[in-house]
């Protein structure tokens, strides 16, 4: 049992391809995974047991009828509780959508179905996708397999916990500003976030227009590549969708071939701030990837360290105006409707209660950043930085195929810890913005463990736009190197959690 | 750009205009933290000059368009499914105050 | 209310007026999103998760909606950006499924443009300031209360059908100078304007469904004053009688307001078309921030050299050019062409001569006849019911004998009652004129037999005395013969 849970994403579609194993087999044991573990580690918000069991069972007529099977046919895959998927509630974490049932299915969701991917269920998030370890959900924080006390990262907490507790070898993810990458970092998996553009928004809650992008979360790169390969790609739907073939990530996982590539050490991402394990574990990644034949370069990026603040004001103003329509009037939540209120009464009443405070928090500056009178200083100021940021990575990119960093600056805090403090939560994004305003793609490979605690450290890697297969490479030839220099790959290091 | 502290009664404008009632609590709670926010976000005023032009896309994307071509609709009752209140096909809201804009 | 007399307020003040026209786009689906725009369908029917603003929904842009704003811009001599983006108008309303609209701010894709128009002989030149997109709400119904209207209704009911609807919106710059012509020139704007659109078939342009909207900015400044007055925006106003009529309203009762040393507030105000007076609405004194930003769901639109030309050269004649064009080539009188002119004919029967009538009998039918039911029905006579290309065919149905002009006004009344083209009339309605040669001998044989004396001093010479026969055989025949046949056949026979 527990070796079909560990096996990888790419082992599961070639035993269930040759018949080996059934899909129902595998959906089987998924499911029975969470229902043995996810009540202590509530990654999941919902779970479409008998679809997907439906699902397999049609993946395996299939095979029978010798019908040609896609590469990740017959896969479970858990999705982030902010895709739309028709038949199953979509809360996005939030009070406000409780109950609500999407009439419609998200374009990633429909190309998982195309490609005959079980789908097992919604994961949990950060209300809206706003937080950095799941806990402004309104349905409790899921919980970091490695340590059940601390968080499983933000806002794809969900997904990135499901993956690292073998509830799932695959996840989908969004990410506006680290929400694939950071939760990747702290449970030792591997989250890309695509070039912005390069896989569909459609049918996604936005959270902030400009800067979300869903990609996939798994254990290792090639699992990572060949969901990325399934969901990625141009859609009609999304005006923002670029017109170009996907990049080869598929191949680039499977060379993981660096000889000669140059890789850009940012020097804005180290010291203060960076806790030593981190530090310690970037550094041997380096190392490795140098002896794989890499060559590495110091780079400056000197605004990436205002891309914190940018993100600041860019991020909220948006959120502001794409949160506006829930407003009790064609669904979700309606509060205080008693025949007498107005309803203007009723709209505030509801989004008082429907939204947690993190979401009322980042409304309120968005409104204000938008507001007459202060528009220029604020959202306009950002957009001008997002530029000099852009030509950061403009100007690096001249002399480097890929920056890399640490994902973030520190290993999975405790729950409860920066709760109450904005600030501290927003700077475990530190490092991931930057590719959000930029639309770089970019991902978070894992880098081992920090001494000082046991917990995982993540390597980020970012390419520039339509890239994305350079950065499949890099965490390939990291995944490698480690397997040579430890006697077995990172993966045989997450704790298998006892029910 | 130094901005003024942000206010309670700030924060309750704010909050109107963004049609979000908050609790007293909350307004105590959320001007100080509001305030750290803005404090550590008004740096981007003062770093681009006049000279840079704004992005609001990192897309390189122009002239995005749909054939005017009709697709199918939801039925009624798909519409209202999820609608708190309907009545007759239409989507049943409290009295309205304010007039349009 | 108190209202002054126009030439008293002519007297003390110059008036002011801008203009803002909303025009519904014609194109079969919706701005953003695959949803048809067909008027009247049953409530929430023609919604999708976009125009619903459903959670994770998107727009995308309808390009046909933005060749017509290119091709409106061009119409009123506009300057076309040549790099645009749609804006996002944030405010809360019930009526908006996103609770924001997806509009454009400070880069109008059409700006700086003109349109002249006639009053009394007389060109006044209106500035247009810009045109830009956007998408329609959806529509209210107040249920409660005593009046049906927002205010004192118990709830409301939407139906949003009619959200994301494409809209162009056409601003004007202050219109000076007009005097005591300016109700008049603003209706010969709202006029010419629609005249323009109907000519680019970008919209249907029916006030009376709401297709084509017309806001009316009016303020008053003292005569010698160089500071505009504070103005009021009267809404609804929804048909040329009432833009002049809600413009001279506003100028009286700001005049009446002003010289009894008042001042007036800025605010909306409704115009009531029954009665013919404004009443006040929301105050407009403190401005709504709508919190304006690109709409990051889209990205710019930047109409090349290329595809503007191409668009340019779509553009119809403009109505100026083609009036001189049209009196040289139709030969009509001065009083044909005074009545043409009078009765807005130009345009109808300029299509129907470009669909192949002579220019006297597309006068005949659109003057003779269509003018008289237009009328009757109360609306413009490009909105009669019948298209000029279905009044071609009528005329070739009579050219080639298969009707007579009495047929023919039946068919007419068929094509109204929309039972199709004239063709399909004739046959459905079997009032093709009957060219059964042995039919129509023995009916002038029972004609000549039921009629001896008659036809005794036709024999004798008398050859007036057969439109006697004549009619007796059209009066058998229903009218469905042709009377020049009857006519030759009674001659033959009492030869």
């Amino acid at each position: 049992m527990s070796e079909i849970l560990t096996a990888t994403a790419a082992e599961l579609a070639r035993r269930i391809a040759t018949g080996e194993q059934s899909a129902e087999e595998v959906t089987r044991a998924h499911l029975d995974r969470i229902e043995a573990v996810d009540p202590k580690v509530n990654a999941f918000l919902a779970v479409d047991s008998e679809r997907a069991l439906a699902t397999a069972r049609q993946v395996d007529a299939k095979r029978s009828a010798g019908e040609e099977l896609g590469p990740l046919a017959g896969v479970p895959i858990a999705v982030k509780d902010l895709l739309c998927y028709q038949g199953l509630p979509t809360t996005a974490g939030s009070r406000m959508l409780e109950g609500w049932v999407p009439p419609y299915n998200a374009t990633v969701v429909d190309r998982l179905i195309a490609a005959d991917m079980v789908i097992l269920g919604k994961t949990n998030l950060d209300e809206f996708a706003m937080g950095s370890s799941t806990e402004t959900s309104a349905y409790g924080p899921s919980r970091n397999p490695w340590d059940l006390d601390r968080i499983p990262g933000g806002s794809g907490g969900g997904s990135s916990a499901a993956v690292a507790s073998f509830e799932a070898p695959l996840a989908i993810g969004t990410d506006t500003g680290g929400s694939i990458r950071q939760p990747a970092s702290v449970t030792g998996t591997v989250g890309v976030k695509p070039t912005y553009g390069g896989s569909s928004r459609y049918g996604i809650i936005a959270m902030a227009s400009s800067l979300d992008q869903p990609g996939p979360c798994a254990r290792t790169t090639e699992d990572a590549a060949l969901l990325h390969a399934v969901i990625a790609g141009h859609d009609p739907m999304d005006a923002t969708s670029i017109q170009a073939p996907v990049p080869p990530v598929v191949e680039a996982a499977r060379s993981g071939d660096v000889a000669g590539m140059k890789i850009g050490i940012v020097r804005e991402f180290a010291g203060d701030g960076y806790a030593p394990g981190v530090e310690q574990r970037f550094q041997e990644s380096l190392t490795l990837l140098e002896n794989a034949g890499a060559e590495l370069v110091e780079v400056s990026c000197p605004h990436f360290v205002h891309a914190l603040a940018t993100y600041y004001l860019i991020m909220p103003a948006e959120v502001s105006s794409n949160l506006a329509r829930y407003d009790a009037m064609r669904y979700g939540l309606r509060v205080g409707d008693d025949g007498e209120r107005s309803t203007e009464e009723v709209m505030r009443l509801t989004r008082g209660r429907g939204f947690g405070s993190e979401v009322k928090r980042r409304i309120i500056i968005g409104t204000h950043a938008l507001s007459s009178g202060y528009y220029d200083a604020y959202y306009g100021s950002a957009q001008k930085v997002r530029t000099l940021i852009r030509q950061d990575f403009d100007q690096a990119f001249t002399s480097v195929d890929v920056l890399v960093s640490p994902s973030t600056p520190t290993t999975a805090f405790r729950i409860g810890e920066r709760i109450d403090d904005p600030m501290s939560m927003y700077r475990a994004d530190l490092c991931t913005i930057p590719a959000n305003l930029a639309g770089n793609a970019a991902g978070s490979f894992p880098a081992g463990l920090a001494p000082e605690d046991g917990l995982p450290v993540g390597l980020q890697v970012m390419a520039p736009p339509m890239a994305d297969d350079r950065i499949y490479r890099v965490g390939a030839a990291l995944e490698r190197a480690q397997a040579s220099a430890w006697g077995a790959p990172f993966t045989s290091q997450i704790p298998f959690l006892e029910a | 750009m130094s901005s003024a502290p942000l206010t309670s009664a700030d924060v309750a404008r704010l909050a109107s205009l963004a049609r979000i009632e908050l609790t007293p609590q909350e307004l105590e709670q959320f001007a100080p933290q509001l305030d750290v926010i803005l404090e550590s976000v008004t740096s981007v005023a003062e770093l681009a000059g006049a000279d840079v032009e704004p992005t609001s896309h990192a897309l390189p994307l122009t002239n995005v368009f749909r054939a005017d071509e009709v697709r199918p609709s939801f039925t009624a009752a798909q519409a209202l499914a999820g609608a708190p209140a309907a009545e007759d096909n239409r989507f049943s809201v409290p009295r309205i105050l304010d007039e349009e804009a | 209310m108190d209202v002054m007399d126009f030439e008293d307020v002519l007297a003390a003040y110059e008036p002011v007026m801008g203009l803002e026209v909303h025009v519904e786009l014609n194109t079969v689906s919706k701005m953003f999103c695959g949803c048809s725009t067909a008027f009247g369908a049953e409530p929430n029917t023609q919604v999708c998760p976009i125009c619903l603003g459903l959670p994770g929904s998107l727009p995308v842009i309808n390009g046909k909606a933005v060749e017509s704003a290119i091709r409106i811009g061009l119409a009123l001599n506009c300057q076309i950006a040549s790099w645009c983006r749609m804006a996002r108008k944030n405010y809360f309303y019930p009526d908006m499924p996103k609770d924001y609209q997806i509009s454009q701010y400070d880069e109008p894709i059409a700006f700086d443009g003109y349109l002249d128009v006639e009053v009394d002989g007389e060109t006044f030149r209106v500035d247009v300031e810009r045109a830009h997109m956007e998408e329609d709400t959806g529509k209210s119904l107040h249920v409660g209360g005593a009046t049906g209207r927002i205010q004192g209704a118990d709830y409301s009911l939407l139906d949003y059908n009619r959200a994301g609807v494409p809209l162009i919106e056409i601003v004007t710059r202050p219109i000076t100078g007009a005097g005591e012509k300016a109700p008049q020139v603003a209706r010969a704007y709202v006029a010419a304007l629609r005249e323009i659109l109907r000519g680019l078939d970008v919209s249907d342009v029916r006030m009376e469904q709401g297709s084509l909207r017309c806001d009316a900015n009016v303020s008053l400044m003292p005569r010698g004053a160089a500071v505009f007055g504070t103005r009021t925006e009267t809404k609804n106003v929804n048909s040329l009688r009432s833009v002049e009529g809600a413009v001279r309203y506003e100028m009286c009762r700001q005049g009446a307001v002003l010289s009894e040393g008042g001042t007036v507030r800025q605010e909306t105000r409704h115009w009531n078309e029954a009665e013919g007076f404004t009443t006040p609405g929301r105050s407009k004194e403190t401005a709504e921030d709508y919190r304006y930003f690109p709409e990051p769901d889209l990205v710019p639109i930047a109409p090349d050299a290329a595809w503007v030309e191409e668009l340019r050269a779509t553009l119809p004649e403009p109505p100026a050019e083609r009036l001189a064009r049209v009196t040289k080539e139709w030969g009509f009188t001065d009083l044909e062409m005074r009545d043409v002119l009078g009765a807005g004919a130009i345009g109808v029967i300029d299509q129907t001569v470009a669909a192949g009538a002579t220019p006297q009998a597309a006068r005949k039918w659109w003057l003779g006849e269509l003018v008289r039911r237009a009328n009757e029905a109360g609306v413009e006579l490009a909105e009669v019911g019948m298209t000029p290309a279905q009044v071609a065919e009528l005329q070739r149905l009579v050219e080639g004998g298969t009707i007579n002009d009495k047929l023919a006004r039946q068919v007419i009344d068929g094509v109204l009652a929309g039972e199709g083209d004239p063709e399909q009339v004739v046959a459905t309605r079997g009032l093709s004129v009957v060219s059964d040669e042995g039919a129509l001998s023995a009916a002038v044989e029972a004609a000549i037999a039921a009629n001896p004396g008659v036809a005794d001093k036709v024999r004798a010479g008398k050859v007036q005395a057969a439109g006697a026969l004549i009619g007796a055989v059209m009066k058998e025949m229903k009218g469905q013969a042709d009377a020049a046949r009857v006519r030759e056949l009674v001659l033959e026979k009492l030869s």
